[in-house]
């Protein structure tokens, strides 16, 4: 329920939600935002990581993606707050 | 035991990363030199090293292919230009680990996909079958030795499947391991070359074999493999199944046992993750950063300045993540090992382009490993009355693990 109260509190598309971002430059397949938040990444047949949902971060997984981040050895995953 | 150098006199300016005092006394001779303000120590051993100690040195050097060669990722007496049968760079003789841009690219790129997670996660049931059986194997003896009887063989069994060579010569290959990384110190003689022509020759009959009989494997797949619209070189293969054999060996097997030598000497962490199984994954995480195993190796491509020490053009450049890991400037509380630590970039598997093909692979490998470990003995401790030994040369883990299992499922 909180979810749809969240939701209908903030109709305006996704406009006010974290957004996460892998920089394809510096991403080198370590793969550990993809083992720690598969909600929010995938990755490639060669370990490239990408983000899911055009990078919108669901509500509630704003913790996960700020673990992904903080355990990016390369520094490749920018958060939008 | 000492190098063909000799012992060591000072750490900082004669360091010797071959000497076993080195990986026994590891975390207290940087931090030595830390104190002592040495960033880069150097020694004129192997033809004269570096060994940069800081997590951003580390990183710098890792990131630099313009002024850092991977042709010789294991430092060696002989450099790759000393060598008359050195394969030269971009490409080195056991591609893509000792390749430069462009070329290693291309040479990575073909493997990539038989490392990529969603190839590698099937393989889990099969290591909680081995893992078990290892343990089974042990009856129910009260003293067992976990690197010995457990550690060392996951990762050979899992690597020789997957290359497709027979499991039953794991021996020969831990043996081949030890020649190639370990016992870099040791005199070049006859009884040294031979088992280096054994290796070679063990190798390359196997390859033919794969030749005449396609298999579902490895060996296989690099023979169809084509790079630049042309087959690899049998040169290629032949480094490429090296490289794989020896790199997917004693780096595996060292975390495992660095994990386990951790958990027999750390009571609260033990009890915690046979309580908090869920708790496993982030506490290899930490053991990585804390054990990580593998220190690499690049040659300097011209004379260069670098953070103040004058480097020659061939001299090596040891990259010690392990001692990046321990960075206080990079990690809160470095030398602490916190199974509790939820932001962890470590490097355990290497920055930049060459980060380790097989992380995938040796994560998972790690993290069954310690898994059904604990499962099977929820409580051990080390056997005060035997000595646990340490790896020598750029990989380290330990090498026996005399253990007392104090309760068994």
């Amino acid at each position: 329920m909180r979810h749809f109260d969240r939701d209908f509190l903030t109709p305006s598309l996704y406009s006010d939600r974290m957004r996460v971002h892998v920089d394809s430059s510096k991403c080198q397949g370590h793969n550990r935002c993809y083992a720690l938040a598969p909600e929010l990444f995938d990755v490639d047949d060669y370990g490239n990581a990408f983000e899911l949902n055009e990078g919108v971060v669901p509500a509630g997984l704003e913790d996960k993606a700020r673990l992904a981040a903080a355990n990016c050895p390369e520094f490749a995953i920018i958060i939008e707050d | 035991m000492t190098t063909v150098y000799g012992p060591v006199t000072d750490w900082a300016t004669d360091f010797d990363h071959g000497d076993p005092e080195y990986n026994n006394n590891i975390h207290e001779i940087w931090s030595n030199l830390k104190a002592s303000g040495c960033p880069i120590a150097h020694t004129d051993r192997y033809g004269g090293t570096w060994l940069p100690l800081t997590h951003e040195l580390v990183h710098e050097i890792a990131y630099d292919t313009d002024h850092f060669s991977s042709q010789g990722p294991v430092v060696q007496q002989l450099k790759p230009s000393q060598n008359p049968d050195a394969i030269p760079a971009p490409v080195g003789a056991v591609p893509p680990i000792s390749s430069d841009p462009p070329f290693h690219a291309d040479a990575r790129r073909l493997l990539l996909p038989a490392f990529a997670p969603k190839q590698i996660d099937p393989l889990r049931s099969k290591m909680y079958k081995m893992c078990n059986e290892l343990i089974d194997k042990m009856g129910d003896r009260d003293t067992v030795d976990a690197a010995l009887e457990y550690s060392q063989h996951i990762p050979v069994l899992i690597i020789a499947e997957m290359l497709g060579l027979p499991l039953e010569d794991a021996d020969k290959f831990r043996n081949w391991v030890n020649l190639i990384l370990g016992a870099i110190g040791a005199e070049r003689n006859e009884e040294r070359l031979a088992m280096f022509m054994e290796f070679s020759e063990y190798l390359d009959r196997h390859i033919a074999d794969h030749v005449d009989n396609p298999k579902d494997d490895l060996i296989t797949f690099l023979l169809n493999a084509e790079l630049h619209g042309q087959k690899l070189s049998p040169q290629h293969v032949h480094g490429t199944v090296v490289l794989i054999l020896i790199a997917g060996i004693d780096t595996t097997w060292s975390g495992i046992g660095s994990s386990i030598w951790h958990l027999a000497s750390n009571p609260v962490d033990r009890r915690r993750l046979v309580e908090n199984k869920e708790m496993i994954p982030q506490a290899v995480e930490e053991f990585l950063r804390a054990y990580a195993p593998v220190t690499m190796a690049r040659i300097v491509k011209e004379d260069l300045e670098f953070h103040g020490v004058e480097m020659k053009q061939d001299d090596w450049v040891l990259l010690p993540f392990p001692a990046a890991n321990r960075d206080e400037a990079q990690f809160e509380n470095a030398n602490e090992v916190d199974i509790d630590r939820t932001e962890n970039r470590h490097a355990a598997f290497g920055l930049g382009i060459h980060r380790c093909i097989g992380s995938n692979l040796a994560r998972a490998e790690l993290n069954v490993a310690v898994e059904v470990f604990l499962e099977r003995f929820p409580d051990f401790e080390l056997n005060p009355t035997e000595e646990v030994t340490w790896s020598t040369g750029q990989v380290r883990g330990p090498r026996n693990i005399p253990l007392r299992i104090l309760a068994r499922k």
